[in-house]
């Protein structure tokens, strides 16, 4: 199972969830911002958190528009796995990969402490780790993470069960204390909270491992 | 050629850095300040000479990148 893990200037997860990708089992490329073309083989990419190009703009607005970016968007549209985390999470959004926006948190402040999640769906590569409706904790720490959806979007969402992970206390303002959401075809995750920094026992929690066991699993049996 | 673009918040688009500036203005003693948006002003010069040209040319840049048309709103102004 081959993982691809993009590196814009200013991504500093890449080197985490690369880690998180490999201790699951998964063979990864570092794949940098001006390439033009993913490795061949490639089965999911990962998109790191970070301040992509200094959050200039809008957070990950320019990443969006890289080179690489380009290969990812023709890579989802071929069915293929990606998983943006954080900013990552920012980047699918601004690619129109997943629909809505992360705005400026409500509180104003950045946030960075674990927070507790539900698991809405159990039903995707990402999460068929866990259980619906399991209760796991993972860090967060973002300036930007409110997200925001009409509520037609919120309604489908939920009604097609695209809702990945909710707040257990909202910490940003995100409209129906929304932490991650999945593409149509359930083989896009972008979440707000990092995994990769909850993925093995010296992190001072281990819920985040599933989600790369599970993915990494289903992927290589693929 | 001369362009500038604002970009706003859409109507209805929550604004938490213009609720804050409404309230640090309230602070300072600022009366009758009603509601307060935060936007962007970006300053752009382009080889185009004519009008028409440059406005299709920034709209063009304001849907692929200057906004976010999900939860943004934009106006060119030319010249």
């Amino acid at each position: 199972m081959k993982a691809a893990v993009l590196v814009f200037p200013g991504s500093n997860c890449d080197r985490d969830l690369a880690v998180a990708f490999r201790n699951a089992g998964a063979e990864v490329t570092m794949v940098w911002h001006k390439d033009d073309a993913l490795p061949a083989g490639v089965d999911v990419v990962g998109i790191p958190g970070g301040f992509s190009f200094g959050d200039y703009l809008r957070c990950g607005a320019i990443a969006a528009r890289s080179p690489i970016t380009r290969a990812v968007i023709e890579h989802t549209h071929r069915g293929g796995y990606a998983l943006g985390i954080c900013n990552g999470f920012q980047v699918l959004t601004e690619t129109g990969i997943l629909p809505g926006a992360l705005m400026r948190n409500a509180g104003l402040k950045f946030v960075c402490k674990p927070v507790d999640l539900t698991v809405e769906t159990a039903d995707s590569a990402f999460t068929a780790g866990y259980t619906g409706g399991q209760r796991i904790t993972i860090p967060i720490a973002h300036h930007d993470g409110n997200y925001v959806a009409d509520a037609d979007l919120v309604a489908r969402l939920r009604a097609e069960g695209r809702v990945a992970f909710t707040y257990c206390d909202n910490p940003n303002g995100s409209v129906a204390d929304i932490a991650g959401i999945l593409s149509e075809n359930r083989r896009v995750l972008g979440l707000m909270p990092h995994p990769e920094r909850a993925a093995e026992p010296a992190h001072g929690g281990t819920d985040g491992a599933a989600l790369f066991r599970s993915l990494v699993g289903a992927l290589a049996l693929a | 050629m001369k362009a500038r673009v604002h970009v706003m918040l859409k109507d209805g688009v929550l604004d938490p850095q213009g609720q804050a500036v409404a309230h640090a203005l309230g602070t300072l003693g600022f009366q009758g300040v009603g509601e307060v948006r935060q936007g962007k002003v970006i300053d752009l010069d382009l080889a185009a000479t004519d009008r028409a040209t440059a406005e299709a040319q920034v709209r063009e840049m304001c849907e692929k990148l200057l906004a976010n048309t999900v939860i943004e709103r934009y106006d060119i102004e030319i010249g």
